[in-house]
């Protein structure tokens, strides 16, 4: 007890380790791996991504020129952005949103 | 001979973060005999690794444990680098070392504050994983992602640390550092703890080779194997050497992880400096063919990987035997003699990963 005296006291008088989180979020470090969209300009449907994915998360329909992506199979790996010849996936440092429903996104071209 | 009770302990319990049962034979408060019962977890990681590509492999392979998911991928990488006859390049090897060790820190911290919190000293317990906190963000500054890091890719690594990024590792770690110094003593010189720990869960050196312990387990019980005595990484160039300790008590294993953590703070500063400039990665070329061991030193011990290719783009075989499954069969003759109070923190002792053990 008496050789935590200087943490305890130490705690006492900082401010707490944790973040009141949904008032107050911590900025995402550089090059966190977060979530992932098509850029269907770019996008040749060469359809790579969907062969490397290592969970299965993207099939391309070449001939209906579309993307489905299921953000909930995804492992946020980059493997696919990393691959993209066209960089035509866009990969950003926030992190998927929570949803209450396990739906799959479809990228067509505008 | 008096009465005998069988206490099951586990699948669920307070102190087991993962399912494992153990039944107790009990005489009264007295272990007898104990009797550890697997197959909760089972994922059939193995079986996933034969259907995917063997690149792709790679990604699944790390999930296998949260912890040393890094030394998982590690392993498997080697192994696949030595059926392809690839030469990785040398700044790929140092940041390896960097990052496994990176993950060996994060390990043991992890485990003290589990020490702490199964002798019921939960403020402590607390204050480790709050140290630990601040190597996970140096993960995801990194690698990108805190637990999965997915940065040792086939060839080398993905990612590179630049100068900026090392000197904030070597600041950061120099702060853990210091806040080690001032906590470690409240754990190890605390009286209850000693109580609990000194003398209780005995190996000796002899039941340690038999049974085949690894990893910090053997290491207390004066057992000099560390596989990083291999320099499978370039480990003799950091300042390596392995940590023992004679006891083989419970304490002596958490002695050994408190050493082998401020170790490792000093190999991660040092194989950032020593780092030479140059390429990441090589490609890969080729499909794995014929079979091929690669071992690698865990935070927990040594992990083995069997893998087998026949020349397709899908591997033959894929056999992983992680260092809890070596050590489990230490607890059959650690625990008779000791009382039911005591067997949550024997169990902790070796360190369980029950997740890794199952695949």
């Amino acid at each position: 007890m008496s050789k935590m005296l200087s943490t305890i006291l130490k705690n006492l008088f900082t401010k707490p380790a944790t973040r009141k989180y949904p008032f107050e979020k911590r900025p995402n470090m550089k090059n966190s791996r977060g979530k992932i969209t098509f850029d269907q300009s770019k996008c040749d449907h060469c359809g790579d991504c969907e062969r490397i994915c290592p969970a299965g998360a993207i099939k391309v329909l070449e001939k209906e020129k579309k993307i489905e992506y299921d953000p909930f199979r995804c492992i946020y790996c980059w493997v696919c952005a990393e691959h993209c010849l066209q960089k035509a996936i866009k990969a950003e440092e926030q992190y998927a949103p929570p949803a209450y429903n396990k739906t799959k996104l479809n990228f067509t071209p505008k | 001979m008096s009465h005998r009770t069988v206490v099951p302990f586990g699948p669920q319990h307070p102190v087991l973060p993962e399912p494992i049962q153990l039944k107790l034979v009990c005489e009264g408060e007295k272990v007898i005999e104990v009797l550890p019962n697997i197959g909760y977890i089972h994922r059939g990681i193995e079986k996933g690794g034969e259907i995917k590509d063997f690149q792709q492999t790679l990604h699944l392979i790390e999930r296998t444990c949260g912890i040393c998911s890094f030394m998982h991928a590690l392993a498997y990488a080697q192994g696949i680098e030595e059926m392809l006859k690839m030469e990785v390049p040398p700044r790929a090897k140092y940041l390896r070392v960097a990052w496994a060790e990176l993950s060996r820190i994060h390990s043991h911290l992890l485990w003290l504050g589990l020490l702490a919190d199964a002798i019921g000293f939960e403020s402590l317990f607390m204050q480790f994983w709050k140290i630990r906190e601040v190597v996970l963000d140096l993960f995801e500054l990194t690698t990108g992602q805190r637990v999965i890091q997915s940065s040792c890719i086939i060839g080398g690594v993905r990612r590179d640390i630049d100068e900026i990024t090392a000197a904030r590792i070597k600041k950061d770690l120099d702060g853990v550092k210091r806040s080690l110094d001032e906590l470690l003593p409240v754990l190890l010189e605390d009286y209850s703890l000693k109580t609990r720990t000194v003398g209780v869960g005995m190996l000796s050196k002899d039941q340690a080779m038999v049974l085949g312990a690894v990893g910090p387990t053997a290491r207390a019980s004066g057992v000099r194997q560390d596989l990083r005595l291999l320099n499978y990484l370039p480990y003799d160039k950091v300042g390596f050497e392995p940590i023992t300790e004679t006891a083989g008590d419970s304490y002596a294993r958490a002695l050994v992880r408190t050493k082998e953590t401020y170790q490792s703070i000093g190999m991660v500063g040092k194989a950032l400096d020593l780092a030479p400039k140059g390429e990441l990665s090589v490609p890969v070329q080729g499909w794995p063919n014929g079979e091929v061991i690669s071992r690698v030193e865990q935070p927990r011990g040594e992990v083995f990987y069997f893998i087998k290719g026949n020349n397709t783009r899908n591997l033959e075989r894929l056999k992983i035997r992680t260092p809890t499954f070596a050590n489990i069969p230490t607890l059959l003759v650690m625990m008779p003699g000791i009382t039911m109070a005591d067997v949550p923190v024997v169990v902790l002792s070796i360190d369980p990963c029950i997740s890794c053990t199952e695949r």
